[in-house]
């Protein structure tokens, strides 16, 4: 770098000093690589969105989402002919507001994603660090169950698991967590396996700190950039998995406004009024885009062997 | 060869009886008690239930009862449906190659778009082309299949009225059941008609079947190409001065292949369970849609042997592409 700059005519620039002297704060680092992916922005953005109508719903929603109009069933659109301002995005077999629904949908679908990402994180973080760190018989046992769970369809072991502990947003939310458990367990093994001979960790433990402090505050921290993607992915899939569970009937009943339920329950009428099955559809895909394009964004800003 | 082999198949092994195990215990978790949920009456008189608990073991321990399952399950006997009362295993089977059927032409259909795809989108990397097949494969990816198959439904076989919306055949014909597969079938008995009405009914459920390991195949294609195509050996067969499509053809394809078949041929396994969907949306008489048919009529011994078979099926196809892979690959087969 110097000897590049001594060939240099020109008088040194003071920035390359700097950057040398004082290297980026990481978040500052990882925003600046973050920012390149248009992709992976407009899907905070689109995630930030809805989010905030998810917690504005009861605020924005231009009506109750149960209330049923009856003067105004299978309402269109209101830029189709017979469609009113009063229903923006149209009604639904027994008149209420698709809009409505559908932001008390997105407030639905933001939670499920939280808890089965929050539960199956958890756990799977757990098993992960007890397999990493302790090896042997533990390591065995716990990556031996996980592959069985692997080994079985991920739709086809969540739909078992709704079906036995009986239909419902809560039995679906737990299957679905169940299903991805797997996934953090084997990253966080991983993860841990790739760290705890390092010499930073040989100096702690040399210095007397207990496993419990070794594993969550020494190599922890360490370990998060792939649970991060594999955290925001997993929002993805959560959605996408409660909500075919919710098509199937075994997730959340109706009248509950989530998006897949409200799918399958007007699916007689596709033909009538198509709207009824488009929007809750596109909800659902806008969703799950925007936090695989965030997901592969954060991939790519977080994995140093792509940092150019 | 043989060494390899044993290793792989032996390895399967474990996970088939946790699965076994799983199925078992998972069955166990229904609330209610198994007898009546079996013979469905409630206040039975204590001698008959007595007697009906000891006629399923159920007065048995676990670990007994456990073995008594693995046993019956490794000499055939999947259970009695309580709805048809056939044997759980030949209703799978008759049901089963309408599954494969579906699965494979979901794969084919995968196959023959994305690994195209991905090969132009990698060699025109940052091209108009390369963002839409990356846009494309991700909204795919992102894809409720369940919406996408009403929309294709809506539009192709409601508005245009191109396909049918259901099932596998016309119910004017009738072809005598040989492979199970229908589009074999028709042809082995030779009417033309038939073979046309399947080839329609099979068109929707493919390719949303398909769409997923689309977007899947088109991804990894690309990736492994991009990284392919970094390599020196490539700079020296560009260097030497050979034509760009045998570069691209000849040396960079073939090595790209290895990660793509692999995720081809795990793909096949995942669609035998991920049929639940597209089968139920088509009417496709396939195992998926009998499984929700059977949760809905709370039939768990065909639940719980339709699992077991299904999950079955996916180690056995894994463990095939798994020695496949071996076989074509030395590199995996020395490995460890």
């Amino acid at each position: 770098m110097s000897a590049e700059t001594s060939t240099n005519t020109e008088p040194a620039a003071p920035e390359p000093v700097i950057a040398v002297s004082r290297p980026p704060h990481p978040l500052a680092e990882f925003w600046y690589h973050f920012k390149q992916n248009k992709g992976a922005l407009g899907g905070l953005v689109v995630i930030a969105l809805i989010a905030l109508i998810a917690i504005f719903a009861g605020v924005i929603a231009p009506h109750d989402p149960d209330i049923q109009y009856r003067d105004a069933i299978l309402t269109p659109p209101v830029w189709q002919e017979g469609g009113t301002w009063s229903y923006i995005l149209g009604t639904d077999d027994i008149g209420r507001d698709m809009l409505s629904r559908l932001m008390f949908g997105a407030r639905l679908s933001m939670m499920i994603g939280l808890i089965v990402v929050t539960l199956s994180l958890a756990v799977g973080l757990g098993l992960g660090l007890l397999a990493g760190f302790f090896g042997g018989m533990a390591d065995v046992l716990i990556m031996r169950a996980m592959d069985i769970l692997l080994a079985l369809p991920s739709l086809l072991l969540a739909v078992v698991v709704a079906a036995i502990l009986g239909p419902g947003l809560v039995n679906a939310m737990l299957a679905v967590s169940v299903v991805v458990i797997p996934h953090y367990a084997r990253l966080t093994r991983a993860a841990v396996l790739a760290e705890v001979n390092k010499d930073y960790v040989v100096a702690s433990r040399v210095a007397g700190a207990g496993p419990l402090r070794l594993m969550l505050i020494v190599v922890l921290p360490n370990c998060v950039a792939p649970l991060i993607v594999q955290a925001t992915l997993g929002f993805s899939t959560a959605i996408l998995d409660a909500a075919a569970l919710g098509f199937l009937g075994l997730g959340a009943q109706p009248p509950t406004p989530e998006w897949g339920t409200m799918l399958a329950s007007s699916l007689q009428f596709l033909q009538r009024a198509p709207w009824v099955v488009t929007w809750p559809g596109i909800a659902i895909l806008v969703t799950v885009l925007a936090f695989n394009l965030l997901g592969d964004g954060l991939r790519d800003a977080l994995d140093p062997k792509l940092k150019r | 060869m043989l060494r390899f082999i044993l290793t792989r198949v032996s390895l399967v092994i474990p996970t088939f009886l946790g699965i076994t195990f799983l199925t078992f215990i998972l069955i166990r978790l229904v609330p209610g008690d198994p007898i009546e949920v079996r013979v469905g009456e409630r206040g039975i008189a204590p001698d008959r239930l007595a007697a009906l608990r000891h006629e399923l073991g159920l007065d048995q321990s676990l670990w007994q009862q456990f073995l008594d399952y693995v046993g019956n399950v490794l000499s055939g006997d999947f259970g009695l449906s309580l709805v048809t009362h056939n044997s759980v295993l030949s209703e799978f089977i008759t049901l089963f190659p309408a599954t494969l059927e579906l699965a494979l032409c979901a794969m084919l259909f995968a196959t023959l778009v994305g690994l195209p795809a991905g090969i132009l989108a990698a060699v025109k990397r940052g091209s108009l082309f390369d963002h839409g097949v990356m846009g494309a494969s991700l909204t795919g990816y992102s894809m409720p299949i369940f919406w996408w198959g009403l929309l294709l439904i809506l539009f192709f076989s409601v508005a245009l009225g191109w396909t049918p919306v259901s099932g596998r055949l016309d119910l004017v014909y009738y072809v005598e059941p040989v492979t199970g597969f229908m589009l074999i079938d028709t042809l082995m008995a030779g009417d033309y008609d038939a073979f046309r009405s399947a080839l329609s009914h099979l068109i929707l459920p493919t390719i949303v079947l398909g769409t997923v390991p689309l977007a899947v195949v088109a991804r990894m294609t690309r990736s492994a190409m991009l990284e392919v195509l970094g390599e020196d050996y490539i700079r020296t067969a560009r260097a030497k001065g050979l034509a760009s499509g045998r570069v691209i053809g000849m040396h960079a394809l073939r090595n790209a292949l290895i990660p793509v078949v692999t995720v081809i041929g795990l793909q096949v396994g995942t669609l035998l369970g991920g049929a639940i969907l597209t089968e139920t949306i088509f009417s496709w008489p396939g195992v998926g849609k009998w499984l929700i048919e059977s949760i809905n009529r709370r039939d768990y011994p065909a639940l719980q042997g339709g699992v077991l078979l299904i999950a079955t099926s996916v180690i056995l196809v894994n463990l095939l592409v798994d020695v496949l892979y071996g076989v074509l690959n030395p590199r995996i087969r020395h490995a460890r």
